[in-house]
């Protein structure tokens, strides 16, 4: 059985060498921060820069964009299996791992993020029904039982795991029942997604927030899941370039890449004119109702209507047309540039939803609240990132990921 | 089977606050730290950290000398009835583990420590910035532990506070009304005091029942210069202010060019 080999046959890896420095590497930067996650641990919320006025900050940003950007597993899976785009099934491992990846990490920078981890467990032991937190809880711990399923048989894949015959049956029908999978995870993807926009969309207090009637329940919730589902693949696009730059190998035929792209810009330019009319309504009817204007929500030099246009025009309209035409998709620069605005955009989304709230002032004596990091923040929202390019790593070089590799890359 | 709640027959303890009378002398504040335990820091340079469970605001008139006015406007929980005066406070319905929670016999909102666990969503919720994290374990300096009062649990690190309209205070006199046979009548008006309330050297707090027709509260708060903090945003709290000023109830709440405070149609 040890003489088997670990790496997947027909394919190449790097040396042993290589491989050691590159982890190291990376393990460096992790060690620096569970260094930092331990400090937080030990000696409180203290350590961070958050206060009393900014008790949302870069964490919670961190989990709302990992969220979104692991939306691509969900909608991915949701169109190999339920919609039956079979040429998908070209990337759903790569996409199942971003998402245990980001959903992992979500759920690691909640404990950090809590004042008191080891009570933790009281949203789900004297859960509040009524908030969205709750549902947010419960929707993501499930849905990340359900990723970890999805990833195993991949993981049972590995050649020397799979000579072993329960595996390989398990393996087996673990994949027959993936569809089955698949339907819970869109299912719960759904509300959680949802559930996130309704975080910030029901804070009636406060007033950059806060969507009133039809604008908060279904619309918030769509916007929210909608925009996951439309970003989250382009998250998973970019980290199949970034692993082929890395690799130096093609590794997904551009016709899987293109159809995914297409279908993400039509979700895109759907999501951002749902957007817009979501923006149009607040900015001229629940704002001034409230004794605002909208520029009044962007007198700041961070916080200027620059950025609003950033993540509607720039990073929302944009690579929406960019990916719905053909021309877009196939050249490879407006291609890979569409995809990183569209992950920027939903990232700034997030941002605005949750930095921009807490720093826009409710009293006329009141300035805008300003945040900068401490290191702690800094090096714990990283954290996932070294903790992310580690498990594709190690995913990448002992599992067979990229189904297309063998055909793209023939060994002599 | 649930009763259903009569909100109006329902004890609704609040404050109105006179900002005409306000110096700033804060003794409101010292008052509040005494009788809750409220912790402090070594250096409280930083308001954005510090913990207090009313604040002294300082608001000017904007114009330059001589025409400068100032007005101290002390700000504790308001206390929020929520929309439609149903106790969905801003926090209260945010809170995942309920360790926050509107009381209905009182419209109190409470905050229970031992079971808050510090994601701190209530304070992103609430507008007046009245919650307050323990960012560090309190820490009293010597002999101050003996200082402590015994009828309010100290508050440790990872947690929100904030005020509680001296709740404790509310359980004492229901205590002693019990033991004086009176627990079936209404609490009278000195039965229940805030310590910020019996603080103040000018009267600028009165704290009552604002459903009690015997208390000062009820009627103050129907005066034309009665006015409440953010009210355009739906929270119905439960303090009331008082100015003749118009720039201070300007200031109070948020209002186009073309609006003007108090000509606004409001729920009450």
């Amino acid at each position: 059985m040890n003489g088997m080999p670990l790496i997947p046959a027909g394919v190449n890896r790097c040396s042993k060498r290589r491989f050691a420095f590159w982890m190291a590497a990376v393990t460096a930067v992790l060690v620096w921060g569970v260094y930092a996650m331990f400090l937080i641990w030990y000696k409180g919320l203290n350590q961070t820069r958050m206060n009393d006025a900014y008790g949302f900050a870069l964490w919670i940003w961190a989990d709302l964009s990992v969220i979104a950007l692991g939306g691509g597993a969900f909608f991915s899976g949701f169109l190999t299996y339920i919609v039956g785009k079979d040429k998908l099934a070209n990337i759903i491992n790569f996409a199942v791992i971003i998402g245990f990846i980001c959903y992992s990490s979500a759920l690691l920078i909640l404990t950090i993020d809590i004042g008191q981890p080891l009570r933790g467990w009281f949203i789900f032991w004297h859960a509040n029904v009524h908030s969205m937190l709750t549902e947010v809880a419960f929707c993501l711990s499930c849905y990340f039982a359900v990723l970890t399923i999805e990833f195993i048989p991949l993981i049972l894949e590995n050649p020397r795991l799979a000579k072993k015959p329960f595996l390989n049956h398990l393996t087996h029908n673990m994949h027959g029942v993936m569809p089955i999978f698949a339907a819970t995870g869109v299912f719960l993807s759904f509300f959680h997604q949802g559930s996130l926009g309704g975080v910030a969309g029901v804070l009636y207090g406060r007033p950059f927030a806060y969507r009133e009637h039809v604008f908060i329940w279904p619309w918030t919730f769509f916007l929210f899941t909608w925009s996951a589902a439309a970003c989250g693949p382009c998250f998973t696009i970019l980290g199949i370039w970034l692993t082929e730059k890395i690799t130096r190998k093609k590794l997904v035929k551009q016709d899987v890449i293109r159809l995914l792209a297409k279908i993400s810009g039509w979700m895109i330019i759907t999501y951002i004119i749902a957007k817009t009319a979501d923006t149009l309504y607040w900015a001229f009817v629940t704002a001034p109702s409230r004794g605002f204007t909208l520029m009044d929500f962007y007198s700041s030099p961070t916080y200027n209507i620059g950025l609003l246009f950033i993540e509607i025009v720039l990073c929302g309209f944009v690579p929406g047309l960019i990916l719905i035409t053909r021309k877009g998709r196939e050249n490879a620069f407006l291609l890979m540039s569409a995809v990183i605005l569209a992950v920027m955009g939903v990232s700034l989304n997030r941002w605005v939803m949750v930095l921009q709230v807490m720093a826009v002032p409710l009293f006329s004596f009141d300035d805008w609240f300003t945040y900068m990091p401490s290191w702690q923040e800094v090096a714990t929202t990283i954290l996932p990132v070294a903790y992310g390019l580690i498990v594709i790593s190690l995913a990448y070089r002992y599992l067979p990921v990229f189904p297309q590799e063998q055909e793209l890359n023939p060994i002599d | 089977m649930k009763e259903k709640h009569d909100y109006e027959r329902a004890r609704r303890y609040g404050m109105v606050i006179d900002l005409d009378k306000c110096t700033g002398c804060g003794a409101c504040m010292v008052g509040c730290y005494m009788e809750n335990n409220v912790p402090f820091k070594p250096d409280e340079t930083n308001k954005l950290d510090s913990i207090n469970w009313i604040r002294v605001y300082k608001l000017n008139n904007g114009k330059p000398y001589p025409e400068t006015e100032i007005c101290y406007l002390p700000m504790p929980c308001m206390q929020c009835d929520g929309v439609d005066l149903h106790g969905h406070s801003p926090c209260v319905s945010v809170c995942p583990a309920v360790a926050t929670d509107y009381d209905d016999d009182t419209g109190i909102v409470s905050q229970i420590y031992t079971r808050c666990f510090g994601c701190r969503y209530c304070m992103a919720a609430c507008p007046y910035h009245a919650r307050k994290f323990n960012w560090w374990d309190p820490v009293w300096p010597a002999d101050m532990k003996k200082a402590l009062s015994p009828d309010v649990s100290p508050r440790m690190r990872g947690v929100v506070e904030k005020c509680s309209f001296c709740f404790h205070r509310y359980q004492l006199a229901r205590n002693k009304a019990y033991f004086e046979n009176r627990q079936n009548e209404p609490l009278g008006e000195d039965d229940y005091q805030t310590a910020c309330a019996q603080a103040c050297p000018t009267g600028t707090i009165t704290f009552g029942d604002l459903n009690n027709k015997a208390h000062a509260v009820h009627q103050l708060k129907t005066s034309p210069n009665a006015f409440r903090l953010l009210e355009r945003l739906g929270t119905n709290p439960k303090v009331y202010y008082l100015t003749a000023k118009n720039w201070v109830r300007r200031q109070g709440d948020n209002y186009l060019t073309d609006e003007e405070p108090g000509k606004l149609k409001q729920k009450r």
